[in-house]
């Protein structure tokens, strides 16, 4: 199966049920770090499919591999075996000046850790894709994209001079503002109370719903995943469960319930599986 | 586009560490604040120099018995005339021997201990001087052990400021002298200046005179010496040889042997001019050396901080290429921080080296240091390159962080 792809023979564009395009087609991707002497498998396996649209959550225990994931997924790291297909495209093949363009162009990066720049307005975050880009009309864009996400009147804030959720938000505006095929979010609300990552949510929802940008991102809140469309599971490196979320809640309409209540609907079982000492 | 933002981001990351940016910087201005003062200095210099040639007047060869030599003795009168014969020594159009002394001089109620200059009456056409007023003393009234002065301006300026000088009386050690002209103004460039004090700032008088009222001066012969003998060639090509045929007269008349050295010194324009050049040499070499140094330690420094600053900014340098900076774009952002690192100490130092030249020119009128237009296009050609060469390596390591690498990094 790798022989095919290796004769550089481009795969037909995947399709799903509802006709829609895969954005990201990865085919039995590994990735293996070496330390020293010993080789760390942080991914040993992966197959995964997510169609243009969609609002896809990953989940699973600390370092079952998401982060490294989701690096692999941005173009930002490449695999240590296996295929990946962005939008079509063999990013394998790809040189470090097409990579820089890929992520330019097609994803959106947002962080946990929100990796804004020092002493750098709002507006000037969200300018920065498009210069790297080389897009004409920067202001004018960038000052709609930080409107999208409801900070129209923190244009010349400077990092420090906004809430967590505020610079999230920043962050946000940043990966949407190139109009790209999907974002890609590490845990997003991981640093945030429950309130500003209601907020951060709601404008993920918003993005997919109206503007129909394929999202997804990393969690280890499964009240969080609870208002996805899919919600996939990582363990050790590979994928242990891939389902949809039936009725996907809609961010701020429903109050978080009681921690008990919280897996409920988001496989417990397969979240609970594991050893304990993953969790710590 | 991206320079304007690459210039925009360095600014504001350089003032976030003013210190830091100030202190890197002073390598870098000291380095450029020498180079302009070096170049400035030694194109005053040479220009000082070739306007003091160019108004002694040419071809001129000058005699005379050096003090620090030990075995050196006096020129005298009858070894100038020995010079002057036209047969012993050619290719001498004029010989003049002057003997010059500083006398306490009283006239019109100031009294002030001048320079006296004792010459003949070839002085104003083998030194170029003119005679404004009055006229110079002539070969009867040398002859005649006459008593005649003939004034530089800044003598009349200091003794006559509000009578006309000539047919005045003033004394010179005592001895009455009668002003008979006045003589123009040298500028305080010439070589006699910068040789022997102000040329303006003197009075001349008939070495005759000199010698038997001013001088009680005599040699173990009883003869009365001379500073030194002026001797002007026909032409600038006969100089060498019209040395030539000083020396041997001289060694002639002072019967040295053939394996004992000169004791006196023949001076040549040229000769003068080579020893000038050298100590311009040694001055630009030492300047430049040290200007060398400061400019490659402002460089080291500079690498330095560019190597912390991509250190501190590696989270930074992540973001950059998670948003789609190519690593070229990361390359020419620091390098361009490191070239606004060295532009700016460069700029720095160009308006110290402004501000030490007009208070060079302020202070000595006769140096003319002036900074030239190229030697600050030179030194900022050599502040980029220097952010350029010594910006390179960290840039580079920059541009070639892994992104997760540089994302992770705490
Ligand atoms: N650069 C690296 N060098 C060596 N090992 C690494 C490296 N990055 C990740 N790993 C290892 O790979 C595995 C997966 O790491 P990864 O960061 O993808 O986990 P994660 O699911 O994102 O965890 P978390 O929920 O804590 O963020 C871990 O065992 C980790 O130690
Ligand atoms: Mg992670």
């Amino acid at each position: 199966m790798l022989k095919l792809f290796k004769k550089g023979k481009e795969p037909e564009i995947l399709r799903d049920e509802l006709g829609r395009r895969a954005v990201i087609d990865i085919r039995q991707i590994t990735k293996m770090y070496q330390m020293g002497d010993v080789e760390v498998h942080a991914l040993r396996g992966v197959d995964l499919q997510i169609y243009e649209g969609e609002f896809v959550s990953i989940m699973g225990p600390s370092g079952s591999g998401k982060s490294t994931l989701m690096y692999i997924l941005g173009a930002l790291d490449q695999p240590t075996n296996g295929a990946y297909y962005l939008d079509g495209v063999d990013v394998s093949k790809l040189d470090e000046k097409q990579l820089a363009i890929i992520r330019n162009k097609k994803i959106g990066f947002v962080f946990q850790s929100f990796n804004l720049l020092k002493r750098t307005t709002a507006l000037r975050q969200v300018e920065l894709p498009l210069m790297y880009g080389g897009v004409s009309g920067r202001t004018k864009k960038a000052k709609a994209a930080l409107e999208a996400v409801g900070l129209g009147k923190r244009l010349d804030h400077l990092p420090s001079e906004l809430s967590g959720g505020q610079q999230q938000r920043v962050a946000i505006a940043r990966a949407i503002v190139n109009e790209p095929a999907m974002i890609l979010a590490d845990e997003p609300t991981g640093n945030l109370d429950s309130r500003s990552g209601t907020e951060v949510m709601q404008i993920f929802q918003t993005m997919n719903r109206e503007k129909g940008i394929t999202t997804v991102f990393v969690t280890h809140d499964p009240w969080i995943a609870r208002h996805t469309n899919r919600v996939i599971m990582l363990r050790d490196g590979v994928v242990v469960a891939d389902r949809k979320v039936a009725t996907p809640l809609v961010a701020g309409e429903t109050e978080r319930p009681s921690e008990a209540e919280e897996l409920e609907g988001v496989f417990q079982e397969v979240y609970y599986g594991g050893k304990e000492e993953e969790y710590n | 586009m991206l320079i304007l933002e690459n210039i925009r981001v360095a600014l504001s990351a350089l003032n976030a560490n003013k210190l830091r940016s100030f202190l890197t910087m002073v390598g870098i201005t000291i380095g450029v604040t020498s180079v302009i003062i070096l170049v400035s200095i030694g194109q005053a210099l040479e220009s000082f120099v070739i306007a003091g040639f160019e108004n002694i007047g040419s071809n001129l060869v000058v005699v005379f018995a050096p003090l620090v030599q030990s075995n050196s003795k006096l020129l005298t009168l009858n070894e100038v005339e020995a010079l002057s014969d036209v047969f012993r020594v050619p290719d001498a159009l004029y010989v003049m021997p002057q003997d010059n002394m500083n006398r306490q001089v009283v006239a019109n109620g100031v009294e002030y201990v001048s320079r006296i200059e004792g010459v003949d009456v070839l002085y104003p056409t083998i030194f170029n001087r003119d005679v404004i007023g009055g006229r110079f003393f002539t070969q009867n009234e040398v002859d005649g052990l006459a008593r005649v002065a003939v004034l530089g301006q800044k003598m009349v300026d200091r003794f006559f400021s509000d009578t006309f000088p000539i047919g005045q009386t003033i004394r010179i050690s005592g001895v009455r002298f009668t002003v008979i002209g006045v003589l123009s103004t040298e500028g305080g460039e010439g070589l006699t200046t910068f040789l022997g004090g102000d040329a303006d700032d003197i009075i001349v008088v008939p070495i005759t005179t000199a010698q038997t009222r001013l001088s009680g001066e005599r040699v173990i012969t009883g003869e009365r010496p001379v500073d030194f003998v002026a001797i002007q060639a026909r032409s600038s090509d006969t100089v060498k040889s019209l040395a030539d045929q000083i020396r041997q007269t001289l060694r002639e008349e002072r019967n040295i042997s053939f394996r004992d050295e000169d004791n006196f010194q023949v001076v040549t324009q040229s000769a003068v001019l080579d020893t000038l050049n050298q100590i311009t040499a040694l001055l630009t070499l030492f300047l430049s050396l040290l200007a060398g140094i400061s400019l490659i330690v402002g460089g080291i420094g500079i690498m330095n901080i560019m190597l912390v600053t991509v250190t501190e900014r590696t989270r930074e340098i992540g973001l950059r290429k998670a948003t789609g900076a190519k690593n070229s774009d990361i390359l020419l952002q620091f390098l361009t921080e490191s070239m606004t690192l060295s532009l700016i100490g460069g700029g720095i130092g160009i308006s110290i080296a402004l501000t030490l030249a007009f208070l060079v020119t302020t202070f000595v009128p006769d140096l003319d240091v002036s900074v030239k237009f190229t030697t600050i296009l030179l030194v900022v050609a050599i502040s980029m390159s220097i952010g350029v060469f010594f910006g390179a390596y960290p840039a580079n390591r920059a541009s070639k962080l892994n992104p997760i690498e540089a994302l992770r990094y705490e």
